[in-house]
């Protein structure tokens, strides 16, 4: 058994003279405030990386700078589906009785601690040193070259993917600690520069600097009663190069195991919280997961399925499209958003019922993934 | 491992790995057959002929050097060999296509760059 008991978040953008160490410093005391604790009583820490920053021993340096001294703490490192790989590890820690209250946190100050060129670079190196890098790929671009196949398989046009750059700014717009406050229409998207075909820049994510944290406890601590159902990963490659047919895909195969876990079945689900690093990821997660038929999510986005008061509202906050991903911490907003969520706290943002959720992360190029089931007791 | 005499050395060919007990090819050179774990490998020339499986345009790049060359197409080929290798490949290429390898300068390395068969 497990709970996530507190969680803690701060605005994505620009924090100017911040560091990574503060960032998550700042998630991690709402976090734990949240979860009515004291430092004291948190046993356990997970921590993600900071590129800007990066250290051998990250989590002791966070604890020690954080005044704990924890039972249990290391890093973890699975690209965008950190956030989640951290929560479901945690689950199991403290369901096997490890320690009580493990702090997961992730934090960076991606952009303003290093150019954004140094960032893009940096991100790149995902890609095989001698087969792919040599060739001067960026992000965008292994994810622009699943992008032209998924497109050229399922019918997807540059339009439908543009939909899911329109819907994550209009639930950033209701946000107050998203990183982009404009409107923007299918038209903005369709204009906006290209960056790798197919993907034009509203199809990126920002590079942001934030922080975010979650607490997960053996039990509740307090009134929030969001319970972890159940957790599966899978991971088919490192390399897009090496990736397997779209059809066989990790997202799939975590997602079966989650559901086999859990006993939760997707038309259970209420809430949906799925990584979005770029338009095309969200589209085909959402159909890998079974939330949209196949080729069709965009045409849900069209008819309101996804937004706040449609059946599946879907990452309110903004996502990574619009409330902003500054690493570790940028997949880990989808979670504060859905327990926000889920026990009544989302503000204007609030949704009709998110008492079952449904949580997708993934690393690399679609490489590692991690499925999540939440219900709120 | 001894390095290949292979683009990414910089010389004008590709290779691959054939498995002498499960007979799968491998691209990225290793000790070993990640598909069974045998050890005896051996080195192949590839035809450069292949099919377009993937393509992406960078038109915004990261670093000086490679912005010289935006945009540049990001291809991938499916070799008639069996394997997936990423390359440059000719503006206009199409998903599909039947390509085949010459060699262009990136960066100042050798890259391979594919090219329709007309």
């Amino acid at each position: 058994m497990s709970y996530i008991t507190g969680v803690g978040l701060t605005s994505y953008g620009k924090h100017e003279g911040l560091t990574s160490l503060d960032l998550m410093s700042k998630a991690a005391e709402l976090a734990v405030a949240d979860a009515g604790l004291k430092r004291g009583e948190i046993d356990g820490i997970l921590c993600g990386y900071s590129t800007v920053s990066p250290h051998i021993m990250l989590a002791t340096v966070f604890a020690e700078h954080f005044g704990i001294r924890p039972s249990y703490a290391h890093a973890v490192q699975v690209g965008g589906a950190t956030g989640l790989a951290m929560t479901m590890l945690a689950h199991h820690l403290v369901d096997a009785g490890v320690v009580k209250h493990v702090l997961v946190v992730g934090g960076e100050n991606r952009l303003t601690g290093q150019s954004r060129d140094a960032s893009i670079v940096a991100l790149a190196q995902v890609g095989h040193p001698d087969y792919e890098v040599p060739l001067g790929p960026t992000i965008p671009a292994y994810y622009g070259l699943v992008a032209s196949r998924y497109m050229h398989e399922y019918g997807v046009t540059e339009e439908d993917l543009a939909e899911f750059a329109v819907l994550m700014r209009t639930h950033a717009l209701a946000h107050p600690g998203a990183q982009f406050h404009e409107p923007i229409t299918i038209a903005d998207v369709m204009a906006s520069k290209p960056v790798a075909s197919p993907l034009k820049l509203l199809d990126c994510c920002p590079v942001s600097d934030g922080g975010a944290a979650f607490v997960i406890s053996r039990e509740p601590t307090n009134a929030a009663r969001v319970k972890i159902r159940g957790c599966a990963q899978a991971h088919t490659h490192q390399h897009v190069t090496a990736a397997p047919a779209l059809s066989e895909l990790g997202a799939e195969i975590a997602i079966a195991k989650a559901k086999e876990i859990s006993g939760v079945a997707i038309s259970d689900v209420r809430y949906a919280a799925v990584y979005d690093s770029f338009t095309i990821t969200l589209a085909m997660l959402l159909e890998d997961l079974g939330l949209a038929k196949r080729g069709e999510a965009a045409a849900r986005v069209r008819a309101g399925h996804f937004s706040r008061d449609g059946a599946m509202p879907l990452n309110t906050h903004g996502g990574l499209l619009s409330y902003g991903h500054c690493g570790v911490g940028g997949a880990m907003a989808h979670l504060v958003e859905t327990h926000l969520q889920m026990t009544r706290r989302a503000g204007n943002r609030q949704v009709r019922d998110a008492s079952v959720a449904l949580l997708h992360g993934d690393g690399g190029v679609l490489s590692s993934h991690v499925s999540m089931f939440l219900e709120h007791l | 491992m001894e390095k290949p005499a292979d683009w990414t050395t910089g010389q004008e060919a590709i290779l691959y790995q054939l498995c002498g007990s499960c007979h799968k090819p491998q691209y990225f050179r290793r000790g070993f057959c990640a598909a069974c774990g045998s050890t005896e490998l051996s080195e192949k020339r590839a035809s450069g002929k292949g099919t377009v499986y993937a393509t992406s345009v960078v038109m915004r790049a990261a670093t000086p050097e490679t912005r010289a060359h935006v945009p540049y197409n990001i291809v991938l080929v499916d070799t008639e060999e069996g394997f997936r290798m990423m390359a440059h490949g000719a503006m206009g290429l199409k998903i599909g296509d039947a390509v085949t390898a010459r060699y262009a300068t990136f960066t100042g390395r050798l890259v391979p760059f594919f090219e329709k068969v007309t």
